[in-house]
């Protein structure tokens, strides 16, 4: 029987949300093609993973070895191949993750697999493998088809696809010798690092006055702080603000930055690539102003201002003062 | 560490990129490319500091930056950049055979344009903004069998090797260290780019743009373009709108009294 194979992605002793969104994925298309489903553990001591993700699978294919604790794409990327030359999956599906997009490129390299990156559908039709990407930003999306081969790799967007509970499977274990002989000498991981936290928590707050790069200036920033001190709220940003320098990186809100789930958000000036949404669209309330009206931002908000917001936003901060008085 | 000893040999990766986020984009006739006509090109925002993280590189050690692009004529201008913000050499990769190329087309051309060249480390963007692959870069360096870091958000060359610090998610970084020579991909905000003096400007003049085809490389027609790409468009479309915001209009005013009104009703103020 074909397989597809959905590569299990953890880090610090957590399998990542990323994983059971493939697996939900991967089980439509299994279903849908026949084939079974097989995720691809790589790691060290993660026998308690292999057991959650047999529930959602027909197998499990675990590597132990302590060279995998941690995350280093030539490793991964050897094992990987060994793995997919012998078992020979139709389709390969992996996160388009920093874990994803490290070690994606070089492996469907040296298999010659075709690979497509950060797809937000994917589906086999006849015998071709098709997929849908976005473009600019989010503003254009893509239908492609990849060239015929035995043997694709796919990257999947993350928090793209529900993780849906199945009845548990009980899918097989089977563990599969390391590849890897000595360690691997050209790249080494060394450590974890965090920016110890900052004074202001933006998880925490009630109302985020989110700031984007549409505000041009770090000279205009006041005009939004004084917005969110009218509603009581915390100003958040998305990254270029703090690629800038124009408020600290404890303030980003997106995948890189913090996910934020407050009662109300308002977006300004920021564009809505998927990176920036998916740490802010569990907010209770959204609200996005910006000029442009195709701006990706507004299918992710409740409300929209089409409209510049250097004329918007002083005159709602004067509107919430008006009415406090 | 002792300037000319270290001297580095660098290859800075550029993508020739329209700017799209403030545009209005129309998908053209044919259904396979959008309009390009009205748009600004500029340099891709990750290269930016890429090419910031190349030069800042060669003031610390010595040595010479290099950029290289694969596109049309008109990416001279991101080149003439590269060459007034400090680069020192730029190589243009241009020909007919080339275009429709995907990721995998695109690092195959950069991969025979660069391996006989010297270079201790070859520095990209961690994608370009217009088709966001995230891919030419570590499809490069396997070819050219060397090991890559993408993600890049800090820079410490040691002896032989680098120590970087690479992004992942929710604010975390993980520390690495990487044999030279490397590929190291830069996430934005990794430095602040250098704006173009004029002093720049005048001595960009100067320096070398130099212009190779397929030939040239020792490519073949099939290897490159549509042919040699793992990828080919079937159709671009606006993204259906499945959920969308619900457009507040009016005066400033009103459209503000709006707002208040929703705020409110929710008991937020
Ligand atoms: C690996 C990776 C991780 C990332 N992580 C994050 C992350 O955690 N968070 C994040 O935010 N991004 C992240 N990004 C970056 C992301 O892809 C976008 O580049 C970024 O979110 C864009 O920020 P923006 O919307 O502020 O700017 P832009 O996309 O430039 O948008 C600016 C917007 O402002 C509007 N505008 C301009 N002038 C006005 C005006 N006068 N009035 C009203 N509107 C105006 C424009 O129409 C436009 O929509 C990441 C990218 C990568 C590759
Ligand atoms: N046409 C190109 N010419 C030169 N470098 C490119 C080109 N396309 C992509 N790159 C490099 O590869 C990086 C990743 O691009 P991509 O894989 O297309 O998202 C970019 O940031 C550039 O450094």
């Amino acid at each position: 029987m074909k397989e597809i194979f959905v590569l299990a992605e953890h880090r610090r002793g957590e399998l990542r949300d990323v994983t059971f969104e493939m697996l939900t994925k991967g089980r439509e298309l299994s279903q849908k093609t026949n084939m079974d489903l097989t995720a691809v553990l790589l790691g060290y001591n993660v026998k308690e993973f292999a057991k959650k993700l047999a529930d959602q699978t027909k197998r499990v294919l675990i590597v132990d070895d302590a060279r995998l604790e941690n995350f280093n794409a030539e490793a991964y990327q050897k094992v990987l191949s060994n793995l997919i030359s012998e078992r020979k999956p139709p389709l390969t599906l992996i996160g388009h993750t920093a874990f994803g997009v490290d070690l994606a490129p070089s492996l469907a390299t040296e298999l010659n697999a075709p690979l497509a990156t950060d797809c937000i559908d994917v589906d086999f039709e006849e015998e071709k493998l098709v997929v849908v990407r976005q473009v600019y930003g989010g503003k254009v999306n893509v239908k492609a088809s990849l060239r015929k081969s035995d043997s694709y790799i796919v990257t999947l967007r993350p928090a793209t696809f529900e993780a849906q509970q199945v009845e548990p499977l009980g899918g097989e274990i089977t563990e599969v010798p390391s590849p890897l002989k000595e360690d691997i000498p050209y790249k080494k991981f060394i450590e974890y690092f965090e920016a110890p936290a900052g004074e202001v928590d933006i998880t925490a707050a009630d109302i985020l006055v989110s700031v984007g790069r549409g505000i041009k200036e770090a000279d205009n920033m006041p005009i939004v702080e004084k917005l969110a001190k009218a509603l009581g709220g915390v100003v958040s940003c998305s990254r270029p603000i703090v690629d800038k320098g124009w408020l600290p990186s404890d303030r980003q809100v997106g995948t890189s930055g913090k996910t934020v789930k407050p009662k109300l958000y308002i977006a300004i000036g920021i564009s809505g690539a998927f990176q920036h949404v998916s740490g802010m669209k569990n907010s209770d309330i959204i609200i996005a102003i910006n000029k442009d009206p195709k701006a990706p931002i507004f299918r992710a908000a409740d409300y929209g201002v089409v409209e510049d917001l250097f004329k918007v936003v002083p005159t709602l901060t004067d509107k919430i003062l008006e009415g406090k008085a | 560490m002792d300037k000319e000893e270290n001297r580095m040999d660098i290859i800075v990766c550029v993508k020739h990129v329209p700017e799209t986020a403030e545009a209005e984009i129309t998908v053209s006739p044919g259904g396979k490319s959008i309009n390009t006509e009205d748009l600004v090109f500029d340099i891709n925002e990750w290269d930016d500091y890429a090419l910031e993280e190349a030069v800042l590189l060669k003031e610390k050690l010595g040595g010479a930056v290099t950029a290289i692009t694969v596109g049309p004529q008109d990416a001279d201008s991101t080149l003439r950049k590269c060459l007034a913000r400090g680069a020192d050499k730029a190589i243009r990769l241009t020909d007919k055979a080339f275009e429709g190329s995907d990721a995998f087309a695109t690092a195959k051309i950069l991969h025979k344009a660069i391996k006989d060249l010297p270079f201790d480390i070859i520095l990209t963007g961690t994608q370009a903004g217009d088709d966001g692959y995230a891919q030419v870069s570590v499809v490069l360096a396997e070819l050219l069998g060397i090991p890559h870091v993408t993600m890049v958000k800090k820079v410490e060359p040691k002896e032989g090797f680098m120590r970087v610090n690479r992004e992942l998610e929710g604010g975390l970084q993980e520390v690495l260290e990487v044999k030279l020579p490397a590929l190291l991909a830069v996430q934005t905000g990794i430095n602040e780019p250098r704006y173009v003096s004029i002093m720049g400007i005048r001595k960009a003049r100067e320096k070398e743009l130099k212009v190779l085809g397929l030939a040239d490389l020792g490519l073949k027609e099939e290897e490159v373009g549509g042919c040699g790409s793992w990828i080919t468009v079937e159709k671009m479309f606006i993204p259906p709108v499945e959920k969308e915001a619900e457009i507040l209009t009016g005066g400033l005013d009103e459209v503000s009294a709006k707002i208040v009104e929703i705020i409110k009703s929710k008991g937020l103020v």
